[in-house]
């Protein structure tokens, strides 16, 4: 079985720059307050280039590929 | 209404119960261990906080990822505005307390456990505290007190590990959760005060406990802290409250994250978690708020709006500015009337800020607010100006 990634967000570290949404307009956009919404679900082969830049440009690094695992239920 | 379980004994308006007292009313504290969380998940007690998880599968995961040294949080924050249960049994109770958390701490093998108590909560803290100190030198080593500052998410999980380790009570991004690396880097069980009060019952009959406090507010007439039997209609335990002050606009079940429902079908509810899951509903930390008819519901759901929003913890752009953009919307809309882009408004908003925040403060205010709109649709619909006439 091939890896499969994702990207993640730290909510607290983003700080709103929006380069990700500028590399990878195809899996995140920006909301009404300049935010990443990200499209969930493993990242296709050929974007996992662009996904990696938009990971290494981030200038607070709140922006990770991580691999898909099976979420454990979390609480509040 | 049988007999309560947590608040037998001396009326709790007493106050501190002291520990000659509780110990020849309910006997010795009995041992903790993998019995007992076995136990706990067989009678199948959930978390009185809020969130209501399953207390027994939490307290595996803990014990699992303990390795000797896990620190237990007993969480006494009760930020919730109109809840006071938590503060109640704190000051009536706290050797039950302190034996629950003795015996979290014994069944996942923790070396400290901390009491987080709200800082304004001045009759729980003398109670603990004084409870303390007659305790076992041995507990009394273990055991210390954090106050919490009175922020609405000041008791989430994270936040009460974030106050313990750095004395910030704001949200930590997760995972990791507390239950894998909490307080200093080790699993920490973070558990509701009352959820503790209940383990310390079951442990000694080794049966479930089957009452809930909940505490009944707004319109009644005698607001205040009751134990009632789980699966007690809503209604019954308004009516122990004094019954409603005035005619009673809506219900608003489980505090602010929970939910909107007409009197009509509210009564009727279940005080159960289970039951109330099942209807899309939630019990929460137990708060039953009667809004009165006089008032305009509109403008209660935007004056709500504006605490929580002012309650988030500033750390997460989405719900920083997005709540506070969903609670101007609210207010435009109560002062000025109604204005279907401000409608459209609330629900694009809405739909932007859920799940997009490091803890869930986001989530539980947006559910609050389609709850309201749902219930409150017509009145948000043709919502006339309410223009003040002097500032």
């Amino acid at each position: 079985m091939t890896k499969q990634y994702e990207l993640a967000v730290d909510r607290i570290k983003c700080d709103g720059r929006g380069l990700c949404a500028e590399i990878l307009p195809e899996r995140i956009r920006l909301d009404s307050w300049g935010y990443p919404i990200v499209t969930p679900g493993p990242i296709p082969g050929h974007l996992l280039g662009l996904a990696q830049r938009a990971v290494d440009d981030c200038p607070v690094l709140a922006i990770a590929l991580r691999r898909v695992e099976i979420k454990r239920q979390r609480e509040r | 209404m049988s007999a309560p379980q947590l608040l037998a004994g001396p009326d709790p308006s007493r106050g501190s119960e002291r520990r000659s007292e509780h110990v020849a009313r309910l006997g010795p504290l009995p041992k903790g261990g993998h019995a007992l969380i076995e136990l706990l998940v067989r009678t199948g007690l959930t978390g009185r906080g809020g969130a209501g998880f399953p207390v027994g599968l939490k307290w595996r995961a803990v014990a699992a990822a303990s390795h000797g040294s896990a620190v237990v949080i007993a969480n006494g924050a009760e930020g919730e505005p109109h809840s006071r249960k938590d503060r109640l049994l704190m000051a009536s109770r706290p050797h039950l307390i302190l034996d629950g958390a003795m015996l979290a701490a014994a069944s996942v093998h923790a070396k400290q456990v901390v009491l987080c108590i709200g800082e304004e909560h001045h009759a729980a803290l003398r109670s603990m505290s004084g409870a303390l100190a007659e305790r076992s030198e041995h507990e009394r080593r273990m055991v210390r007190i954090v106050a919490a500052p009175p922020r609405y998410v000041a008791g989430e999980s994270s936040a009460t590990v974030h106050l313990v380790d750095a004395g910030i009570a704001t949200p930590t991004t997760t995972p990791p959760s507390p239950r894998d690396r909490g307080v200093g880097g080790a699993a920490t069980l973070v558990q509701n005060v009352e959820t503790l009060a209940h383990v310390a019952i079951i442990a000694r009959t080794g049966m479930a406990t089957d009452t809930v406090l909940i505490t009944v507010a707004g319109g009644v007439r005698t607001p205040g802290v009751l134990e009632v039997n789980v699966g007690t209609p809503l209604g019954d335990a308004v009516q122990l409250a004094g019954g409603a002050s005035e005619p009673v606009r809506a219900v608003l079940v489980g505090g602010y994250f929970g939910q909107w429902v007409e009197p009509s079908s509210a009564w009727s509810l279940p005080l159960d978690t289970q039951a109330l899951r099942a209807r899309g509903l939630s019990l929460g930390c137990g708060v039953i708020g009667l809004v009165p008819a006089s008032r305009c519901a509109v403008c209660e759901v935007a004056g709500i709006m504006r605490y929580l929003a002012s309650e988030s913890s500033a750390q997460c752009g989405p719900c920083f500015f997005g709540l506070r953009a969903l609670a101007d919307a609210c207010t435009r809309i109560a002062e000025r009337g109604t204005d279907p882009g401000d409608l459209q408004r609330l629900q694009r908003w809405s739909a932007e800020v859920h799940g997009r925040g490091a803890c869930k403060h986001p989530d539980g205010v947006v559910m609050f607010l389609q709850s309201a709109m749902k219930t409150f649709g017509d009145d948000f619909a043709h919502h006339p100006p309410h223009l003040r006439r002097s500032a």
